[in-house]
């Protein structure tokens, strides 16, 4: 519509306009300079009022709320009531264990391997294009999906995985079982599903490190391992950074591969003992099978306040690094 | 800046890999592909092939008739349509938007810009269960729970397609070109049309791809909004699999195989740009 106004002949004939109409289209061009920025941005800062924003916020009013799930607009107040009662929750406790021992189990071994991929996808391959398109094929598969097929490679009686563990002389797991051992499975589908991405964003900024400092390394004697461990890792940090700060907040919210690993209607239970039980899986327990939506908001805000806590963790690291190098 | 990615690591990679790069490169490859291999396995036999030992491994005939059964214990048909028109949806609009607010935070001077961009890339950690409390509470009031625009509405942009467009954008296209067309007198819209939109186009089909694998794999919310009676794909394939103990797993591994199969086509068909988007967006951080 704007383009409209000020047509591109326009400029080749202004001295024939009258004086007002020119200053009026130079009005209007100067509008259009000054509100077009605003107009293109302003759908996402909509949409993410409304949809982003707001509902963070409103999240910690309803938390401060009972509100049954029934009846989602009546609410009453009960101040820090949820929160009280949360704290007093052994299952909330376990929920957040849960989370940070399926996090650390998913994320520390997932991150190396992406980093050691990468580096190996760095050297002069053949079938270079396969290799990539392989290890991206997890990411390609829904969790949903995932997580169905790993439930049966983990099936207690007739998996795949306890039937090669059988070939090895290893008796058989009860992998959803156990505790350790379920949570190694969860942390295994989501390794599966991550590494690949990684590497491949691992891979990319290994790619733009100037190949003169490896040179430089390879002149001082630097062999293959130094020069990984002294310049590419140095160089990637920032990259590395990002990924980590990225999967800790994808590990705090760890959900759909716990509720269906079970493959039971519990699912959101995470285990009859609840010993893979997260906290995504805690919230949604609470709101949509104890129907106490007002405790799983504050179960969310206390989401928010671990993601918090780890940003400023992140950050505060990072400024350590910068004052130890530069000083 | 995304395609060109594969070939340029080829001209200038370090050192010539050696033997054992190879047989770790190809294990991690069977390792990352065998569980999809598995999955057309175990949807072309039967519950009671799948719980002998040694467990099959190479596929059976019976892929149709646990389609017919899948089709039948839900909605599949339902759920690859819905799927299909949210992922549509939410691709068209997501790349639309970000493409123009990409643009503005790109190549637009204006106040307050750097700190705007910095809230984009702040709103980026804010996890998605923490809105769905809220969410579900509108969509309740407005009877919109159980029906399509209760997903859709919620991702019509996301702030990683702003960003990606962003850095896409500010390398891509020249700043003289956007004020050549202004000293001609072209108004906005004529610059975006005429300017902009050809340039960007390679990274909104990257930025597409990306964002409809997203969509279609999307869980939580669907799972909340959405009822087993008008499902999107993933929340079928959790109707499958978390409905009894003693469903088929064959049947199971069938709604995967359905589910993941759209998916792995595109990839097939269009991995090398897919692989080069994500290195993309990253190393621009």
């Amino acid at each position: 519509m704007l383009d409209e106004a000020v047509p591109a002949t326009s400029v080749g004939t202004p001295h024939h306009a009258p004086p007002s109409t020119r200053a009026w289209r130079t009005r209007l061009y100067r509008w259009d300079l000054k509100a077009s920025p605003y107009l293109y941005i302003a759908p996402f800062f909509v949409c993410f009022a409304a949809f982003g924003l707001f509902p963070l916020v409103y999240t910690g009013w309803v938390s401060l709320h009972g509100v049954d799930l029934q009846t989602p607009g009546q609410m009453q107040w009960r101040g820090f009531g949820n929160y009280t009662r949360l704290l007093h929750d052994d299952l909330f406790w376990n929920a957040l264990r849960n989370t940070v021992t399926i996090g650390v189990l998913s994320t520390v071994p997932q991150l190396l391997m992406a980093l050691g991929l990468a580096h190996l996808l760095n050297y002069r391959l053949r079938g270079r294009a396969f290799f990539r398109i392989a290890m991206l094929a997890p990411y390609a598969t829904s969790i949903a999906a995932a997580t169905l097929v790993f439930s049966l490679l983990f099936g207690r009686d007739y998996g795949m995985v306890n039937w090669l563990l059988g070939q090895l002389g290893v008796g058989h797991i009860d992998w959803e079982g156990g505790t350790w051992s379920s949570q190694i499975a969860v942390a295994t589908i989501v390794t599966w599903r991550w590494t690949g991405y990684n590497a491949l964003i691992y891979l990319a900024a290994m790619q733009a490190v100037p190949h003169d400092l490896y040179e430089a390394a390879a002149l001082d004697g630097a062999n293959r391992w130094q020069q990984f461990r002294h310049v590419t890792v140095p160089s990637i940090r920032p990259t590395i950074l990002f990924t980590i700060v990225v999967s800790s907040i994808g590990a705090t919210q760890l959900f759909g591969e716990p509720l269906l690993f079970g493959g039971g209607a519990t699912g959101h239970s995470g285990g009859s003992a609840h010993q893979y039980q997260t906290l995504g899986l805690y919230l949604y327990d609470q709101g949509w099978y104890a129907f106490h939506l007002g405790r799983a908001a504050a179960v969310a805000w206390t989401m928010l306040l671990i993601l918090l806590a780890i940003g400023t963790l992140n950050l505060l690291l990072v400024r350590f690094q910068r004052a130890r190098n530069g000083g | 800046m995304a395609v060109n990615l594969g070939r340029r690591a080829g001209a200038r990679g370090l050192t010539g890999a050696g033997p054992v790069t190879y047989a770790v490169l190809t294990a991690v490859a069977v390792l990352s592909l065998f569980p999809l291999y598995w999955t057309l396995v175990g949807a072309s036999t039967s519950g009671t092939r799948i719980a002998q030992t040694p467990p099959p491994l190479l596929p059976g005939g019976n892929l149709w008739h646990n389609l017919d059964i899948a089709w039948n214990q839900v909605h599949m048909g339902r759920a690859l349509l819905n799927s299909v028109v949210v992922s549509g949806c939410v691709t068209a609009s997501t790349v639309l938007f970000a493409t123009l607010a990409g643009f503005a935070f790109a190549k637009l001077p204006f106040r307050g810009r750097n700190a705007l961009l910095s809230l984009v890339v702040a709103t980026m950690t804010v996890p998605a269960q923490l809105s769905v409390i809220p969410l579900y509470q509108i969509m309740a009031r407005l009877h919109w729970t159980d029906r399509l625009q209760s997903v859709i509405l919620p991702n019509l942009v996301a702030a990683f397609g702003v960003f990606f467009m962003r850095q896409f954008l500010s390398q891509a296209l020249p700043v003289e070109l956007v004020e050549a067309a202004r000293v001609d007198g072209a108004g906005s819209l004529r610059i975006l049309r005429s300017v902009v939109l050809p340039i960007a186009r390679p990274g909104m089909a990257v930025l597409g791809m990306l964002v409809f694998v997203q969509s279609w794999n999307d869980f939580f919310w669907p799972l909340i909004a959405l009822s087993q009676s008008n499902p999107t794909v993933q929340v079928a394939l959790a109707g499958l699999g978390g409905g009894s103990y003693d469903s088929d797993q064959a049947v199971i591994l069938t709604g995967a195989l359905v589910g993941t199969a759209p998916l792995l086509l595109v990839f097939a068909l269009l991995g090398r740009q897919v692989v080069g988007g994500i290195t993309a967006g990253a190393v621009k951080n």
